[in-house]
């Protein structure tokens, strides 16, 4: 198993907690994992990104040219990473902010409301737990109970009050990610 | 053991304080900001001292006296406040003093980029200050290497009373891998019986100069300094060989460009192209003799020496191999990093030229 991600956004939008999110539940897998943030004037202000490998073998490159999977949270995101994706990989779209449709016939595309979702749930600052929660779904990389630990163990003391609705965000990105 | 999920840079500098290291002083520079950042909150936690000095000099003139008085102490920076800090590296050397060095290597020359570069290896390696002295110089590929490699650097360099580099690129500075803290059995160390920490009950005052004016003074010590390089590279080589037992197209790589070495040549065997990597981790001293053994192996075709710099490894690389083998190089500079691709397309065409 090995699944190699890029996940874009805007400052903010969560990109770099989703892929800590995804390191943190697959070492509570006992997988491999490795998690590069984009590290370049682009951080300061515009669309960062990292780069997560997740693998039950020893990770070489860390960085990918070819990601399974991309995580587009804005739409300078998709228009960046699309391209990349390898055959037969996958593309997740915001839809709630991205207006255009996956353009490649060779992968799949997921597309996921996640501001939608996230302010039916009452906290907008949900959106990147949606998007988790579409990616887990889909590609059954890792399992719904680690993440819910992981969410559980996130939120504590004052926080706790936040688990039941990142809880059901991840529900709702899940629904979303599924396989039809 | 549980596996922690740790940031390069904030590795080693938790690290360093596990090791015992109670000062460190610093001047901020991209791409290690988290280390002075982590070292600001956790050194004083751990009774240790930390200083923002006013410079980059500054700062490694108080990591000399700091070594001076017998204190484990460091400073840490980017390629451009590291070529500050040459002087204070010269000086620790001939002054015998321990002390540990971190470069989180970005693009140069000059100010260059804030990515991950290794353009500094001949600044590391060959002694990037003044006069005959030589650093062990380790070089972290992963994070848990860089959490293990920091920690022993502080026990080699008050072994051998020498300062030690540990030369990261901007890449391991800041990914994140999950890691253990290991149990250490530290080295056998001597006492600081040299320590300028206060006369106390000794007979005599304890001294620490570089000066030597007179000649034959100063050749004769430095004639001992380099006995203790000598031993240094009798001990202190340590390398890594990934698939290398029937390899015919030898990848040599050290930190990043290493891993992407590794899965280069896991996509080329699957294409049957015999590839392997050999990862020196110090890199003074050069695992010379070994390569140099892998270089006589009749599988072995030709070597690929891999870099985020424009062939300054490849010196080594062609010291060790001769004429046995042929060598040869692709590398990229300013903060790119080669991509896998780029480095199997290198190393397959090497092997088709060599076969």
């Amino acid at each position: 198993m090995k699944k190699e991600v890029i996940l874009s956004g805007f400052g903010g939008q969560g990109v770099m907690s989703i892929g800590k999110n995804l390191v943190e539940a697959a070492v509570a897998e006992d997988l491999e994992a490795s998690w590069v943030p984009s590290y370049g004037p682009e951080m300061r202000g515009g669309t960062a990104n990292c780069t997560v490998i997740i693998s039950d073998e020893r990770i070489g490159a860390p960085l990918v040219e070819s990601p399974s999977e991309v995580v587009a949270m804005n739409r300078a995101a998709l228009a960046k990473f699309e391209k990349r994706v390898c055959p037969g990989g996958t593309v997740f779209v915001n839809s709630s902010i991205i207006p255009d449709r996956v353009a490649r016939t060779d992968v799949k595309a997921v597309y996921v409301p996640c501001d939608e979702i996230a302010s039916e749930l009452g906290n907008p600052k949900v959106a990147n737990m949606v998007m988790l929660g579409a990616y887990i779904a889909a590609t059954g990389a890792l399992r719904q109970e680690t993440i819910e630990t992981m969410i559980a163990e996130m939120f504590t003391g004052k926080k706790a009050r936040l688990v039941p609705l990142n809880l059901e965000a991840l529900k709702r990105g899940m629904e979303c990610g599924k396989p039809a | 053991m549980k596996r922690e999920i740790w940031k390069g840079s904030e590795a080693i500098a938790e690290a360093a304080i596990r090791a015992g290291c109670r000062c460190f002083f610093g001047y901020p520079i991209t791409p290690q900001n988290e280390i002075p950042e982590y070292m600001s909150l956790h050194m004083p936690q751990s009774g240790g001292v930390f200083v923002q000095a006013e410079s980059e000099l500054a700062a490694v003139n108080m990591v000399y006296g700091a070594a001076a008085s017998g204190v484990r102490a460091m400073t840490s920076s980017s390629s451009p406040g590291v070529s500050l800090k040459q002087e204070g590296i010269s000086y620790m050397a001939a002054c015998q003093l321990p002390a540990v060095i971190v470069n989180v290597m970005r693009g140069g020359p000059g100010l260059g980029s804030i990515q991950p570069a290794q353009g500094d290896y001949f600044q590391a390696t060959r002694g990037g200050g003044n006069g005959d002295y030589r650093t062990v110089t380790l070089a972290p590929a992963n994070i848990q290497e860089a959490a293990d490699l920091t920690q022993e650097a502080f026990d080699i360099a008050d072994q051998y009373r020498n300062p030690v580099v540990v030369l990261a690129d901007g890449l391991i500075g800041q990914m994140m891998e999950p890691i253990v803290w290991k149990e250490r059995t530290p080295r056998k160390l001597p006492e600081k019986t040299w320590a300028a920490c206060g006369r106390g009950d000794r007979d005599h005052s304890n001294f620490i100069t570089s000066l030597l004016i007179d000649a034959p003074a100063c050749e004769a010590h430095n004639l001992e300094l380099a006995k203790k390089y000598a031993e240094m590279e009798k001990n202190e080589c340590r390398w890594e060989e990934i698939l290398l037992e029937d390899a015919e197209v030898v990848i040599v790589a050290y930190g990043t460009p290493s891993r992407v070495a590794q899965t280069a040549a896991e996509n080329l065997r699957k294409k049957g192209v015999k590839a392997g990597v050999f990862r020196p981790v110090t890199v003074w001293p050069y695992p010379y003799a070994r390569l140099r053994e892998i270089a006589c192996r009749e599988s072995v075709k030709v070597f690929l020496d891999v870099e985020m710099s424009l062939g300054q490894m490849l010196d080594d690389v062609n010291l060790a191999v001769g004429e046995r083998k042929p060598v040869r190089f692709y590398g990229r500079c300013g903060g790119a990093i080669p991509h896998v691709s780029e480095v199997e397309r290198a190393a397959e065409e090497a092997w088709k030229e060599a076969k």
